[in-house]
């Protein structure tokens, strides 16, 4: 190394010229690469709304994803607190519409407090969009609700999709989350998530029913008990509180109050 | 250019005789953290390997202009400008994995074998042999997380690449899966086993107590 590097105009040629040529080729990439990096994060969240409802099982292609949802997705915006679907936002004004984003900003959520908070989310977004799916004749097929809580270590994101009575399960998918590998993250096995195809959400009144149970007590002809999972207490009780709150008066009750009264048959 | 035998040390010495994990214990961290499954030890491999060998040889090509009072910022820089690109391609190209691995890609960054050999080699040697000396270690951390990562997804899952090799006992086959192996201690006595394995083979390296 010769001695001359260290001198203060040396030194600062090469860290300038550096940091340029560092910043060009990072920000390069990013650039490039952020549209397929998008696609990609569209389809992650198609995908999943598709498999909870039982359109997709398994591998699918980009394009099917795409043209299923396509065919057979609509988003709308709700509002959480009245239960209405917001009128004046279309398909697209609700597909453009980022939820996690607004469960963050103090503008578009409201922070929650620690008695009705039973999910510990901390704060709600006064929009959630919905996902209505229809069939080849334009039926009604299920209503998918995005659903979140933290269960021991991390916040675990799921779709939840009811039958058009907005109380029958058809399907629920976990796909992100940070439980314990082989335990908690079990959430996520197909197995544990099918069990809860044809449980109801709600005994009569609206009381929410579904009951997360200890691993082997939940009686297979109820319509409210499943397992939970054996080494995933906690985990176990976050998706029961997920439930309990998403169900609950604070998250999704007043929208599914108004599907039981047929609220989307005349949309 | 360096002769033949010298090229072969620098390349597949690091593998067994002078191992970045075995030998110098650097890396342990995503060594603990990405081996629970096969595919995503071998993502992570890669990226390492490609981060390694691409610091060594741009550190190498300019170690003469380098002062040596900012030389590590230096280094920093080269390095986290790749693993950041390294981290958008795998976004892009393999969002599945590069959602698994999350963090973890970005921890290359402090990964103590990229910025040892950017130190110990690329700045005393030409790029040609920094460049191997990089893919030599890339491949010797590869052998232990790809070691590591079989173990632990055989034996906690029943499965390798994700595809099912003993049927598990919940599912209806005879395997009842070591969950133990599925959490981060077991790698530590894993990595340990691999490295009492070695150091039995070859003496030499055992440090004097």
């Amino acid at each position: 190394m010769s001695s001359n590097n260290d001198t203060i105009s040396k030194t600062l040629i090469v860290v300038v010229s550096l940091c340029l040529v560092c910043a060009i080729v990072v920000s390069t990439a990013a650039v490039q690469l952020r549209p397929k990096q998008n696609q990609n994060k569209l389809l992650d969240s198609q995908v999943n709304i598709l498999r909870s409802v039982g359109l997709i099982e398994g591998k699918a292609s980009p394009q099917e994803i795409a043209e299923k949802f396509e065919k057979h997705v609509e988003s709308r915006l709700v509002n959480l607190e009245t239960g209405e679907i917001v009128a004046d936002c279309d398909k697209a004004c609700a597909k453009a519409y980022d939820y996690r984003r607004a469960m963050k900003d103090p503008e578009q959520s409201t922070a929650l407090d620690g008695a009705t908070d039973v999910a510990s989310i901390r704060r709600i977004a006064e929009l959630a969009p919905v996902y209505l799916t229809y069939d080849e004749d334009r039926n009604l097929q299920s209503v998918v609700l995005p659903v979140h809580g933290y269960g021991l270590w991390s916040t675990m994101h799921a779709f939840l999709a009811l039958q058009p009575d907005g109380n029958t399960i058809i399907g629920l998918n976990y796909y992100e989350q940070g439980e314990t590998p082989g335990l908690g993250a079990e959430i996520e096995n197909e197995r544990w998530k099918a069990q809860f195809k044809g449980k109801k959400l709600t005994k009569d009144g609206g009381v929410v029913g579904l009951e997360v149970k200890k691993p082997g007590n939940a009686n297979p002809d109820s319509d409210y008990e499943v397992d939970g999972l054996s080494g995933a207490t906690l985990t176990a009780n976050g998706v029961q509180n997920t439930f309990t709150f998403w169900i609950g008066e604070n998250g999704f009750g007043p929208f599914l109050a108004k599907v039981r009264q047929g609220a989307l048959n005349n949309g | 250019m360096a002769n033949a035998k010298e090229i072969k040390t620098v390349l597949f010495g690091p593998v067994f005789a002078n191992n970045p994990i075995a030998l110098q214990v650097l890396g342990i961290c995503s060594a603990l953290a990405v081996t629970t499954k096969m595919d995503t030890a071998l993502v992570m491999c890669f990226a390492l390997t490609f981060v390694v060998a691409f610091s060594n040889l741009f550190i190498s090509m300019i170690r003469n202009h380098i002062p040596s009072s900012v030389r590590i910022i230096v280094q920093m820089t080269i390095i986290a400008s790749l693993v950041i690109v390294v981290d958008q391609f795998l976004k892009a190209f393999a969002y599945d994995l590069a959602k698994q691995l999350s963090v973890f890609v970005g921890l290359i960054i402090t990964n103590c074998i990229v910025m040892g050999r950017a130190e110990a080699y690329a700045m005393k040697s030409s790029p040609g042999m920094s460049f191997l000396d990089g893919i030599g270690n890339g491949l010797g951390y590869s052998v232990v997380l790809l070691v590591v990562a079989f173990i632990r997804e055989l034996g906690g899952s029943g499965s390798l690449f994700g595809v099912q090799i003993m049927p598990l006992l919940s599912e209806g086959g005879w395997y009842q899966p070591m969950g133990f192996l599925l959490i981060a201690p077991s790698a530590f006595i894993i990595i340990g086993l691999f490295i009492w394995v070695l150091r039995t083979y070859r003496p030499e390296q055992v440090e004097k107590a």
